[in-house]
Protein backbone atom coordinates (compact mmCIF):
# COMPACT_ATOMS: atom_id res chain seq x y z
CA UNK A 1 0.00 0.00 0.00
CA UNK A 2 1.10 3.43 -1.61
CA UNK A 3 0.29 5.75 1.63
CA UNK A 4 2.06 3.48 4.15
CA UNK A 5 5.45 4.87 2.64
CA UNK A 6 4.35 8.33 3.24
CA UNK A 7 2.85 7.40 6.37
CA UNK A 8 6.67 6.40 7.16
CA UNK A 9 7.89 9.67 5.68
CA UNK A 10 5.73 11.58 7.70
CA UNK A 11 7.28 9.58 10.96
CA UNK A 12 10.50 10.26 9.52
CA UNK A 13 9.55 14.07 9.41
CA UNK A 14 8.82 13.69 13.50
CA UNK A 15 11.83 11.97 14.17
CA UNK A 16 14.07 13.52 10.99
CA UNK A 17 15.12 16.30 13.20
CA UNK A 18 16.64 13.96 15.90
CA UNK A 19 18.58 12.26 13.08
CA UNK A 20 19.88 15.72 12.26
CA UNK A 21 21.33 15.74 15.50
CA UNK A 22 23.36 12.56 15.62
CA UNK A 23 24.83 13.50 12.12
CA UNK A 24 26.15 17.02 13.04
CA UNK A 25 26.91 16.44 16.21
CA UNK A 26 25.75 20.55 16.61
CA UNK A 27 24.01 20.14 19.81
CA UNK A 28 23.17 24.07 20.43
CA UNK A 29 22.07 24.60 17.38
CA UNK A 30 20.05 21.14 16.78
CA UNK A 31 16.12 21.48 16.54
CA UNK A 32 15.55 19.27 19.39
CA UNK A 33 18.91 19.89 21.64
CA UNK A 34 18.36 19.39 25.24
CA UNK A 35 19.31 23.05 26.04
CA UNK A 36 16.80 24.44 23.80
CA UNK A 37 13.48 25.63 25.23
CA UNK A 38 10.00 24.22 24.41
CA UNK A 39 7.76 27.32 24.39
CA UNK A 40 4.24 28.57 23.44
CA UNK A 41 2.58 31.15 23.33
CA UNK A 42 -1.08 31.75 25.82
CA UNK A 43 -3.36 34.15 25.06
CA UNK A 44 -3.62 35.85 28.15
CA UNK A 45 -1.93 38.46 29.90
CA UNK A 46 1.09 37.96 31.36
CA UNK A 47 -0.34 39.05 34.91
CA UNK A 48 -2.31 35.41 34.51
CA UNK A 49 0.63 33.43 34.28
CA UNK A 50 2.96 32.96 37.11
CA UNK A 51 5.71 30.70 37.16
CA UNK A 52 4.46 29.77 40.48
CA UNK A 53 0.47 29.10 39.48
CA UNK A 54 0.73 27.25 36.30
CA UNK A 55 -1.54 24.25 35.52
CA UNK A 56 -1.13 21.33 37.15
CA UNK A 57 0.53 19.06 34.45
CA UNK A 58 3.66 21.59 34.69
CA UNK A 59 3.01 22.71 37.98
CA UNK A 60 3.93 19.24 39.20
CA UNK A 61 7.38 19.11 37.72
CA UNK A 62 8.56 21.59 40.71
CA UNK A 63 12.13 22.48 40.05
CA UNK A 64 12.77 19.41 37.76
CA UNK A 65 12.22 22.20 34.74
CA UNK A 66 13.20 25.85 34.08
CA UNK A 67 10.68 28.75 33.27
CA UNK A 68 10.46 31.56 31.71
CA UNK A 69 7.38 33.60 30.87
CA UNK A 70 7.76 36.80 28.87
CA UNK A 71 5.00 39.41 27.32
CA UNK A 72 4.79 38.57 23.66
CA UNK A 73 4.84 41.28 20.79
CA UNK A 74 1.14 43.19 20.09
CA UNK A 75 -1.57 41.31 21.39
CA UNK A 76 -0.51 38.02 21.38
CA UNK A 77 -0.40 37.58 25.25
CA UNK A 78 1.99 35.94 26.97
CA UNK A 79 5.35 33.45 25.72
CA UNK A 80 5.45 30.28 28.35
CA UNK A 81 8.69 28.65 27.95
CA UNK A 82 9.82 25.46 30.09
CA UNK A 83 12.69 23.10 29.80
CA UNK A 84 14.12 20.46 32.06
CA UNK A 85 16.93 21.31 34.84
CA UNK A 86 19.24 18.06 34.19
CA UNK A 87 21.02 17.57 31.13
CA UNK A 88 19.34 15.12 29.58
CA UNK A 89 21.51 11.48 27.61
CA UNK A 90 21.99 11.79 24.13
CA UNK A 91 20.14 8.42 23.63
CA UNK A 92 16.89 9.84 24.55
CA UNK A 93 16.83 12.40 21.12
CA UNK A 94 17.22 9.02 18.91
CA UNK A 95 13.97 8.04 16.90
CA UNK A 96 13.87 4.71 18.30
CA UNK A 97 13.54 6.86 21.91
CA UNK A 98 11.07 8.88 20.39
CA UNK A 99 8.61 6.11 19.06
CA UNK A 100 8.79 4.51 21.66
CA UNK A 101 8.27 7.12 23.94
CA UNK A 102 11.55 7.39 26.21
CA UNK A 103 12.52 11.06 25.26
CA UNK A 104 11.23 13.04 28.64
CA UNK A 105 10.39 16.21 26.46
CA UNK A 106 7.74 14.49 25.23
CA UNK A 107 5.91 14.97 28.46
CA UNK A 108 7.12 17.83 29.08
CA UNK A 109 5.61 19.59 25.80
CA UNK A 110 2.56 17.80 26.47
CA UNK A 111 2.75 19.17 29.60
CA UNK A 112 3.56 22.47 28.62
CA UNK A 113 0.22 22.10 25.60
CA UNK A 114 -1.91 21.02 28.61
CA UNK A 115 -0.99 24.16 30.51
CA UNK A 116 -1.31 26.61 27.28
CA UNK A 117 -5.01 24.56 26.53
CA UNK A 118 -6.08 24.40 30.93
CA UNK A 119 -5.12 28.67 31.03
CA UNK A 120 -6.67 29.83 27.47
CA UNK A 121 -10.17 27.05 27.86
CA UNK A 122 -10.22 25.90 31.21
CA UNK A 123 -9.92 22.15 29.65
CA UNK A 124 -7.67 19.72 27.77
CA UNK A 125 -9.76 18.64 24.77
CA UNK A 126 -9.34 14.76 24.95
CA UNK A 127 -9.84 12.61 22.06
CA UNK A 128 -12.88 10.57 20.86
CA UNK A 129 -12.91 6.78 22.00
CA UNK A 130 -11.65 5.28 18.85
CA UNK A 131 -14.11 3.35 16.84
CA UNK A 132 -10.73 1.62 14.73
CA UNK A 133 -9.42 -2.34 14.57
CA UNK A 134 -5.70 -2.87 13.85
CA UNK A 135 -4.07 -3.21 10.11
CA UNK A 136 -0.46 -2.95 9.36
CA UNK A 137 -0.70 0.32 8.13
CA UNK A 138 -3.32 1.13 10.69
CA UNK A 139 -0.84 0.40 13.57
CA UNK A 140 1.79 2.84 13.25
CA UNK A 141 -0.87 5.71 12.16
CA UNK A 142 -1.60 4.80 15.91
CA UNK A 143 1.73 4.79 16.94
CA UNK A 144 2.23 7.99 15.29
CA UNK A 145 -1.15 9.38 17.28
CA UNK A 146 -0.27 7.94 20.57
CA UNK A 147 3.33 9.83 20.01
CA UNK A 148 2.04 13.31 18.17
CA UNK A 149 0.58 14.93 21.91
CA UNK A 150 4.27 14.83 22.75
CA UNK A 151 5.81 15.37 19.14
CA UNK A 152 6.54 18.28 17.37
CA UNK A 153 8.21 21.70 16.70
CA UNK A 154 7.47 23.61 19.69
CA UNK B 1 -24.99 2.60 17.24
CA UNK B 2 -24.20 2.51 13.28
CA UNK B 3 -21.73 4.72 11.35
CA UNK B 4 -20.14 4.77 7.79
CA UNK B 5 -16.92 3.68 8.55
CA UNK B 6 -13.66 3.89 6.01
CA UNK B 7 -12.02 0.61 5.73
CA UNK B 8 -9.08 1.07 3.36
CA UNK B 9 -8.33 2.83 0.10
CA UNK B 10 -11.74 3.07 -1.40
CA UNK B 11 -13.64 1.08 0.76
CA UNK B 12 -16.37 2.47 3.08
CA UNK B 13 -18.68 0.16 5.19
CA UNK B 14 -21.79 0.56 7.58
CA UNK B 15 -20.50 -0.89 10.79
CA UNK B 16 -21.49 -0.50 14.53
CA UNK B 17 -19.58 1.20 17.02
CA UNK B 18 -19.93 2.12 20.32
CA UNK B 19 -22.09 5.72 21.30
CA UNK B 20 -20.08 8.83 21.59
CA UNK B 21 -19.76 10.30 25.35
CA UNK B 22 -18.84 13.60 26.63
CA UNK B 23 -15.17 13.60 27.33
CA UNK B 24 -14.90 16.94 28.46
CA UNK B 25 -17.60 19.53 29.76
CA UNK B 26 -17.97 21.79 27.01
CA UNK B 27 -18.97 18.96 24.77
CA UNK B 28 -22.53 18.70 23.96
CA UNK B 29 -23.62 15.12 22.13
CA UNK B 30 -25.76 16.00 19.04
CA UNK B 31 -28.12 13.47 17.41
CA UNK B 32 -27.56 13.90 13.52
CA UNK B 33 -30.29 14.59 11.37
CA UNK B 34 -28.50 14.63 7.83
CA UNK B 35 -24.91 15.21 6.65
CA UNK B 36 -23.65 15.32 3.55
CA UNK B 37 -20.45 13.72 0.57
CA UNK B 38 -17.97 16.67 0.38
CA UNK B 39 -15.09 16.49 -1.73
CA UNK B 40 -12.59 16.57 0.60
CA UNK B 41 -13.96 12.90 1.91
CA UNK B 42 -12.79 12.17 -1.53
CA UNK B 43 -9.12 12.60 -1.15
CA UNK B 44 -9.50 10.57 2.24
CA UNK B 45 -11.21 7.55 0.71
CA UNK B 46 -9.02 7.85 -2.24
CA UNK B 47 -5.63 7.53 0.47
CA UNK B 48 -4.43 10.73 -0.22
CA UNK B 49 -4.41 12.00 3.10
CA UNK B 50 -2.65 8.65 4.77
CA UNK B 51 -3.25 9.58 8.26
CA UNK B 52 -6.55 7.17 8.12
CA UNK B 53 -7.01 3.81 10.56
CA UNK B 54 -9.21 1.14 9.58
CA UNK B 55 -12.65 1.81 11.46
CA UNK B 56 -12.45 5.59 11.27
CA UNK B 57 -15.98 7.53 11.21
CA UNK B 58 -15.90 10.09 8.30
CA UNK B 59 -17.98 12.95 7.97
CA UNK B 60 -17.64 16.42 8.63
CA UNK B 61 -20.83 18.71 7.08
CA UNK B 62 -24.15 18.63 9.54
CA UNK B 63 -26.90 19.20 11.08
CA UNK B 64 -28.73 17.81 14.09
CA UNK B 65 -30.27 17.80 17.50
CA UNK B 66 -28.58 17.95 20.70
CA UNK B 67 -29.38 15.26 22.90
CA UNK B 68 -26.60 15.82 25.72
CA UNK B 69 -24.90 18.39 27.10
CA UNK B 70 -21.62 18.71 29.05
CA UNK B 71 -21.62 20.88 32.43
CA UNK B 72 -19.64 23.39 31.03
CA UNK B 73 -21.83 24.05 27.91
CA UNK B 74 -23.49 27.84 28.35
CA UNK B 75 -25.35 28.67 25.05
CA UNK B 76 -27.00 25.50 24.21
CA UNK B 77 -29.63 23.48 25.41
CA UNK B 78 -31.28 19.28 24.81
CA UNK B 79 -33.34 20.20 22.14
CA UNK B 80 -31.70 22.90 20.10
CA UNK B 81 -31.38 22.58 16.30
CA UNK B 82 -27.80 23.12 15.21
CA UNK B 83 -25.59 23.14 12.32
CA UNK B 84 -21.87 22.93 13.54
CA UNK B 85 -18.80 24.19 12.03
CA UNK B 86 -16.33 20.98 10.06
CA UNK B 87 -13.48 22.77 12.18
CA UNK B 88 -13.78 22.49 16.01
CA UNK B 89 -12.59 26.04 17.28
CA UNK B 90 -11.78 26.60 21.27
CA UNK B 91 -12.85 29.98 21.11
CA UNK B 92 -10.12 31.54 23.24
CA UNK B 93 -7.21 31.08 21.59
CA UNK B 94 -5.19 33.97 19.59
CA UNK B 95 -6.47 32.44 16.50
CA UNK B 96 -10.11 31.94 17.49
CA UNK B 97 -10.06 35.26 18.87
CA UNK B 98 -8.60 36.67 15.60
CA UNK B 99 -12.09 34.30 13.32
CA UNK B 100 -9.14 32.60 12.24
CA UNK B 101 -11.18 29.30 13.12
CA UNK B 102 -9.87 26.72 11.22
CA UNK B 103 -6.13 27.66 12.54
CA UNK B 104 -7.65 26.51 16.27
CA UNK B 105 -4.33 25.92 18.64
CA UNK B 106 -6.34 23.71 21.26
CA UNK B 107 -8.56 21.35 19.09
CA UNK B 108 -6.15 19.01 17.39
CA UNK B 109 -5.44 16.35 19.85
CA UNK B 110 -1.98 14.84 17.11
CA UNK B 111 -0.17 18.56 16.91
CA UNK B 112 3.09 16.45 16.30
CA UNK B 113 1.65 15.02 12.76
CA UNK B 114 0.89 18.89 11.79
CA UNK B 115 4.23 19.87 13.20
CA UNK B 116 6.08 17.52 10.84
CA UNK B 117 4.19 18.40 7.80
CA UNK B 118 2.72 21.49 7.93
CA UNK B 119 5.78 23.16 10.85
CA UNK B 120 2.45 23.97 12.94
CA UNK B 121 -0.75 22.04 14.12
CA UNK B 122 -3.79 23.23 12.68
CA UNK B 123 -7.54 23.04 14.17
CA UNK B 124 -9.21 19.38 14.24
CA UNK B 125 -12.00 18.55 12.19
CA UNK B 126 -14.55 16.03 12.55
CA UNK B 127 -13.94 12.52 10.61
CA UNK B 128 -10.82 13.86 9.09
CA UNK B 129 -7.65 11.57 9.52
CA UNK B 130 -5.63 11.73 12.66
CA UNK B 131 -3.58 13.65 11.54
CA UNK B 132 -6.39 16.43 11.95
CA UNK B 133 -6.67 14.93 15.27
CA UNK B 134 -8.97 12.04 14.62
CA UNK B 135 -12.24 12.94 15.90
CA UNK B 136 -15.19 11.14 14.70
CA UNK B 137 -17.33 12.07 11.39
CA UNK B 138 -20.75 12.41 11.53
CA UNK B 139 -21.99 9.64 9.30
CA UNK B 140 -22.88 8.23 12.40
CA UNK B 141 -26.71 8.16 13.86
CA UNK B 142 -24.43 10.57 17.01
CA UNK B 143 -21.75 12.82 17.35
CA UNK B 144 -19.82 14.51 19.53
CA UNK B 145 -19.01 18.14 19.54
CA UNK B 146 -16.37 19.47 21.62
CA UNK B 147 -16.63 23.35 22.28
CA UNK B 148 -19.99 23.23 21.36
CA UNK B 149 -20.55 26.93 22.55
CA UNK B 150 -18.55 28.02 19.90
CA UNK B 151 -18.86 25.39 16.98
CA UNK B 152 -22.63 24.80 17.20
CA UNK B 153 -25.06 27.14 15.70
CA UNK B 154 -29.22 27.65 16.62
CA UNK B 155 -30.82 27.27 13.17
CA UNK B 156 -33.70 29.68 12.59
CA UNK B 157 -37.00 28.58 12.30
CA UNK B 158 -37.49 29.61 9.23
CA UNK B 159 -34.82 27.53 7.86
CA UNK B 160 -35.33 23.90 6.75
CA UNK B 161 -32.70 21.05 7.60
CA UNK B 162 -31.54 20.85 4.18
CA UNK B 163 -30.96 24.24 3.00
CA UNK B 164 -28.90 25.01 6.58
CA UNK B 165 -26.84 21.24 6.44
CA UNK B 166 -24.65 23.16 3.99
CA UNK B 167 -23.90 26.21 6.27
CA UNK B 168 -21.39 23.59 7.79
CA UNK B 169 -18.86 23.37 5.78
CA UNK B 170 -19.63 23.97 1.85
CA UNK B 171 -20.93 27.39 1.84
CA UNK B 172 -18.69 29.27 4.44
CA UNK B 173 -15.72 27.78 2.55
CA UNK B 174 -17.11 29.09 -0.57
CA UNK B 175 -17.76 32.32 1.14
CA UNK B 176 -14.34 32.67 2.64
CA UNK B 177 -12.88 32.13 -0.39
CA UNK B 178 -14.31 35.37 -1.85
CA UNK B 179 -13.95 37.52 1.10
CA UNK B 180 -10.19 36.45 1.89
CA UNK B 181 -9.34 37.05 -1.80
CA UNK B 182 -11.09 40.43 -1.14
CA UNK B 183 -13.96 40.43 -3.53
CA UNK B 184 -14.94 43.85 -4.63
CA UNK B 185 -17.69 45.68 -6.35
CA UNK B 186 -16.36 46.13 -10.06
CA UNK B 187 -14.05 42.45 -9.77
CA UNK B 188 -13.94 40.13 -12.78
CA UNK B 189 -13.78 36.80 -10.43
CA UNK B 190 -12.84 33.63 -11.89
CA UNK B 191 -13.81 30.24 -10.10
CA UNK B 192 -12.57 26.58 -10.74
CA UNK B 193 -14.71 23.81 -9.82
CA UNK B 194 -18.65 23.64 -10.16
CA UNK B 195 -19.38 21.30 -6.97
CA UNK B 196 -20.70 22.63 -4.22
CA UNK B 197 -17.71 24.76 -2.64
CA UNK B 198 -16.77 26.16 -5.87
CA UNK B 199 -20.70 27.13 -6.58
CA UNK B 200 -20.64 28.96 -2.90
CA UNK B 201 -17.71 30.54 -3.68
CA UNK B 202 -19.00 32.40 -6.55
CA UNK B 203 -22.52 32.84 -5.37
CA UNK B 204 -20.48 34.87 -2.50
CA UNK B 205 -18.58 36.70 -5.45
CA UNK B 206 -21.92 38.05 -6.62
CA UNK B 207 -23.05 39.06 -3.07
CA UNK B 208 -19.66 40.85 -2.03
CA UNK B 209 -20.26 42.78 -5.72
CA UNK B 210 -18.52 41.62 -8.44
CA UNK B 211 -19.51 42.24 -11.99
CA UNK B 212 -19.18 39.41 -13.68
CA UNK B 213 -18.00 36.16 -12.07
CA UNK B 214 -17.12 33.04 -14.53
CA UNK B 215 -17.38 29.44 -13.57
CA UNK B 216 -15.15 26.55 -14.99
CA UNK B 217 -15.67 22.56 -14.71
CA UNK B 218 -16.49 20.04 -17.35
CA UNK B 219 -19.39 18.28 -16.01
CA UNK B 220 -22.31 19.93 -17.89
CA UNK B 221 -24.90 19.30 -14.93
CA UNK B 222 -22.95 21.03 -13.20
CA UNK B 223 -21.74 23.90 -15.09
CA UNK B 224 -26.01 24.10 -16.08
CA UNK B 225 -26.70 24.14 -12.14
CA UNK B 226 -23.93 26.83 -11.55
CA UNK B 227 -25.49 29.31 -14.09
CA UNK B 228 -29.22 28.72 -13.55
CA UNK B 229 -29.11 28.68 -8.98
CA UNK B 230 -26.29 31.24 -8.96
CA UNK B 231 -26.37 33.40 -11.79
CA UNK B 232 -22.72 32.74 -12.46
CA UNK B 233 -21.33 32.81 -16.11
CA UNK B 234 -19.42 29.03 -17.02
CA UNK B 235 -16.88 27.97 -19.30
CA UNK B 236 -16.68 24.15 -20.11
CA UNK B 237 -13.12 23.39 -20.26
CA UNK B 238 -12.87 20.95 -22.85
CA UNK B 239 -14.45 22.79 -25.02
CA UNK B 240 -12.33 25.12 -24.87
CA UNK B 241 -8.75 26.83 -24.15
CA UNK B 242 -9.75 28.47 -20.27
CA UNK B 243 -6.84 30.67 -20.32
CA UNK B 244 -7.78 32.48 -24.05
CA UNK B 245 -12.01 32.58 -23.20
CA UNK B 246 -11.16 34.58 -19.91
CA UNK B 247 -8.39 36.92 -21.36
CA UNK B 248 -11.01 37.27 -24.14
CA UNK B 249 -14.36 37.90 -21.31
CA UNK B 250 -12.00 40.49 -19.96
CA UNK B 251 -10.73 42.47 -22.26
CA UNK B 252 -7.19 40.86 -22.06
CA UNK B 253 -6.96 41.60 -18.42
CA UNK B 254 -7.57 38.26 -17.07
CA UNK B 255 -9.85 37.89 -14.05
CA UNK B 256 -9.10 40.43 -11.16
CA UNK B 257 -9.53 37.31 -8.53
CA UNK B 258 -8.86 33.22 -9.39
CA UNK B 259 -10.41 30.65 -6.89
CA UNK B 260 -9.51 27.71 -6.91
CA UNK B 261 -12.14 25.15 -5.60
CA UNK B 262 -11.10 21.48 -7.03
CA UNK B 263 -8.24 20.40 -4.84
CA UNK B 264 -5.46 17.54 -5.00
CA UNK B 265 -7.22 15.20 -7.81
CA UNK B 266 -7.79 17.92 -9.96
CA UNK B 267 -8.71 16.17 -13.70
CA UNK B 268 -6.54 17.70 -16.85
CA UNK B 269 -7.10 17.67 -20.43
CA UNK B 270 -3.39 17.94 -21.16
CA UNK B 271 -2.91 13.97 -20.97
CA UNK B 272 0.86 14.49 -21.35
CA UNK B 273 0.79 16.70 -17.71
CA UNK B 274 -2.11 14.63 -16.13
CA UNK B 275 -0.08 11.73 -16.71
CA UNK B 276 3.04 12.70 -15.07
CA UNK B 277 1.08 14.23 -12.31
CA UNK B 278 -0.80 11.13 -11.68
CA UNK B 279 2.38 8.98 -11.53
CA UNK B 280 4.40 11.19 -9.32
CA UNK B 281 1.30 11.51 -7.07
CA UNK B 282 0.89 7.64 -7.17
CA UNK B 283 4.51 7.01 -6.49
CA UNK B 284 4.23 10.03 -3.34
CA UNK B 285 7.01 12.22 -5.73
CA UNK B 286 4.22 14.75 -5.24
CA UNK B 287 1.08 14.54 -3.16
CA UNK B 288 -1.30 16.45 -4.68
CA UNK B 289 -2.12 17.40 -8.74
CA UNK B 290 -2.46 20.90 -8.92
CA UNK B 291 -3.71 21.31 -12.07
CA UNK B 292 -6.27 24.22 -11.71
CA UNK B 293 -4.12 26.02 -9.18
CA UNK B 294 -1.45 26.43 -12.13
CA UNK B 295 -4.08 27.33 -14.32
CA UNK B 296 -5.52 30.13 -12.08
CA UNK B 297 -2.21 31.56 -11.16
CA UNK B 298 -1.98 31.55 -14.80
CA UNK B 299 -5.06 33.36 -16.08
CA UNK B 300 -4.88 35.72 -13.20
CA UNK B 301 -4.47 39.48 -14.15
CA UNK B 302 -1.42 41.16 -13.31
CA UNK B 303 -1.41 41.61 -9.11
CA UNK B 304 -4.29 40.30 -9.22
CA UNK B 305 -5.36 37.82 -5.90
CA UNK B 306 -5.07 33.67 -6.62
CA UNK B 307 -7.63 31.86 -3.47
CA UNK B 308 -6.65 28.18 -3.43
CA UNK B 309 -10.09 26.24 -1.45
CA UNK B 310 -9.35 22.98 -2.73
CA UNK B 311 -7.77 20.79 -0.16
CA UNK B 312 -3.57 19.99 -0.59
CA UNK B 313 -1.83 17.70 1.71
CA UNK B 314 1.71 18.05 1.12
CA UNK B 315 4.00 18.62 -1.77
CA UNK B 316 3.39 19.92 -5.66
CA UNK B 317 5.63 20.13 -8.59
CA UNK B 318 5.56 22.38 -11.50
CA UNK B 319 4.33 25.43 -9.37
CA UNK B 320 4.45 28.18 -11.61
CA UNK B 321 5.94 30.11 -9.06
CA UNK B 322 7.60 32.87 -11.91
CA UNK B 323 4.24 34.12 -12.48
CA UNK B 324 3.44 34.58 -9.43
CA UNK B 325 6.93 36.54 -8.50
CA UNK B 326 6.68 38.52 -12.07
CA UNK B 327 3.18 39.20 -12.56
CA UNK B 328 3.05 40.01 -9.06
CA UNK B 329 0.30 37.89 -7.79
CA UNK B 330 -0.95 37.66 -4.11
CA UNK B 331 -2.06 33.54 -3.74
CA UNK B 332 -3.63 32.84 -0.35
CA UNK B 333 -5.59 29.80 0.74
CA UNK B 334 -6.94 28.48 3.81
CA UNK B 335 -9.32 25.58 5.53
CA UNK B 336 -12.67 27.28 6.29
CA UNK B 337 -13.17 29.39 9.46
CA UNK B 338 -17.12 28.40 9.90
CA UNK B 339 -17.74 30.08 12.82
CA UNK B 340 -16.66 33.61 11.59
CA UNK B 341 -19.33 32.98 8.53
CA UNK B 342 -22.09 31.08 9.93
CA UNK B 343 -24.51 33.23 12.05
CA UNK B 344 -24.34 35.31 9.10
CA UNK B 345 -24.99 32.95 6.46
CA UNK B 346 -27.92 31.22 8.50
CA UNK B 347 -29.00 35.18 8.29
CA UNK B 348 -28.59 35.12 4.64
CA UNK B 349 -30.61 31.94 3.83
CA UNK B 350 -33.45 33.13 6.02
CA UNK B 351 -33.56 36.37 4.11
CA UNK B 352 -33.15 33.77 0.76
CA UNK B 353 -30.67 35.78 -0.55
CA UNK B 354 -28.94 32.97 -0.48
CA UNK B 355 -29.97 29.46 -1.52
CA UNK B 356 -28.46 25.82 -1.22
CA UNK B 357 -30.98 23.52 -1.32
CA UNK B 358 -30.00 22.87 -5.04
CA UNK B 359 -26.83 21.01 -3.80
CA UNK B 360 -28.83 18.44 -2.75
CA UNK B 361 -29.23 15.86 -6.08
CA UNK B 362 -29.73 13.04 -3.50
CA UNK B 363 -31.04 11.86 -0.52
CA UNK B 364 -29.95 8.45 1.35
CA UNK B 365 -30.23 6.64 4.21
CA UNK B 366 -26.50 5.39 6.32
CA UNK B 367 -26.89 2.32 4.71
CA UNK B 368 -26.85 3.70 1.38
CA UNK B 369 -23.71 5.92 1.87
CA UNK B 370 -21.14 3.42 0.34
CA UNK B 371 -22.97 3.82 -2.47
CA UNK B 372 -24.15 7.29 -2.57
CA UNK B 373 -20.25 8.43 -2.16
CA UNK B 374 -19.53 6.14 -4.85
CA UNK B 375 -21.80 8.23 -7.39
CA UNK B 376 -20.22 11.31 -5.72
CA UNK B 377 -16.75 10.52 -6.44
CA UNK B 378 -17.71 9.22 -10.11
CA UNK B 379 -20.03 12.25 -10.28
CA UNK B 380 -22.80 10.27 -12.01
CA UNK B 381 -26.56 10.34 -11.85
CA UNK B 382 -25.98 14.40 -11.86
CA UNK B 383 -24.77 13.70 -8.38
CA UNK B 384 -23.76 17.12 -6.85
CA UNK B 385 -24.36 16.31 -3.17
CA UNK B 386 -25.62 13.46 -1.00
CA UNK B 387 -27.40 13.98 1.97
CA UNK B 388 -26.95 11.43 3.82
CA UNK B 389 -29.58 11.11 6.82
CA UNK B 390 -28.43 8.31 9.38
CA UNK B 391 -31.74 8.42 12.08
CA UNK B 392 -33.81 7.82 8.65
N1 LIG C 1 -10.76 24.88 2.31
C1 LIG C 1 -11.72 24.22 2.95
O1 LIG C 1 -11.96 24.44 4.13
C2 LIG C 1 -12.54 23.24 2.21
C3 LIG C 1 -13.81 22.86 2.69
C4 LIG C 1 -14.56 21.98 1.91
C5 LIG C 1 -14.05 21.48 0.75
N2 LIG C 1 -12.81 21.86 0.33
C6 LIG C 1 -12.21 21.37 -0.91
O2 LIG C 1 -12.81 22.02 -2.00
C7 LIG C 1 -12.69 21.18 -3.15
C8 LIG C 1 -14.04 21.05 -3.83
O3 LIG C 1 -14.98 20.45 -2.97
P1 LIG C 1 -16.42 20.00 -3.54
O4 LIG C 1 -17.16 19.40 -2.43
O5 LIG C 1 -17.01 21.11 -4.30
O6 LIG C 1 -15.92 18.83 -4.51
P2 LIG C 1 -16.51 18.17 -5.84
O7 LIG C 1 -15.70 16.96 -6.08
O8 LIG C 1 -17.98 18.04 -5.75
O9 LIG C 1 -16.20 19.26 -6.96
C9 LIG C 1 -14.96 19.43 -7.60
C10 LIG C 1 -15.25 19.91 -9.01
O10 LIG C 1 -14.02 20.25 -9.65
C11 LIG C 1 -14.15 19.90 -11.03
N3 LIG C 1 -12.80 19.83 -11.62
C12 LIG C 1 -11.90 18.81 -11.61
N4 LIG C 1 -10.78 19.16 -12.26
C13 LIG C 1 -10.97 20.44 -12.68
C14 LIG C 1 -10.16 21.37 -13.41
N5 LIG C 1 -8.93 21.03 -13.82
N6 LIG C 1 -10.67 22.60 -13.68
C15 LIG C 1 -11.92 22.96 -13.27
N7 LIG C 1 -12.74 22.12 -12.56
C16 LIG C 1 -12.25 20.88 -12.28
C17 LIG C 1 -14.88 18.59 -10.98
O11 LIG C 1 -15.47 18.28 -12.22
C18 LIG C 1 -15.92 18.85 -9.90
O12 LIG C 1 -17.12 19.36 -10.40
C19 LIG C 1 -12.12 19.85 -2.66
O13 LIG C 1 -10.71 19.83 -2.84
C20 LIG C 1 -12.39 19.92 -1.18
O14 LIG C 1 -11.46 19.14 -0.45
C21 LIG C 1 -12.06 22.73 1.04
ZN1 LIG D 1 -15.90 19.51 3.52
ZN1 LIG E 1 -8.79 28.13 19.39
Amino acid sequence: MASRKSVWVAAAGLAGAAAVVHRSRTHASAPTSPDRWLTVTVNRDPSDVQADKLPSPLHDYGDRIETRISAAPGDRGTELAVRLTEPQPVATESMAARLAGADPRQDLRLALREAKALLETGEVMRPDAPTTHNTPGGRLVGLLSRRAGGEGVL
Amino acid sequence: MKALCWEGVNKLAVEEVPDPVLHNDQDVIVRVIAGTTCGSDLHLIGGYIPFMRSGDVIGHEFIGEVVEVGTGVRRHAVGDRVVVSSFVGCGRCWYCTHDMWSLCDNTNTNPGIGQALFGADTAGIFGYSHAMGGLRGSHAEYVRVPYADYGAFKVPEGVDDTSALFVSDSVPTGWMGADLAGVKPGDVVAVWGCGAVGQMAARAAILLGAERVISIDRIPERLEMTERHIGSEVIDYTATDVGAELRERTGGRGPDVCIEAVGMEAHSDNTLVHAYDQVKQRLRLQTDRPTAVRQAIHACRKGGTVFVLGVFAGAVDKFPLGAVINKGLTVRGAQQHGQRYIPMLLDRLAAGDLSTAHLATHSVSLDEAPRAYDMFKQKTDGCVRAVIRPNG
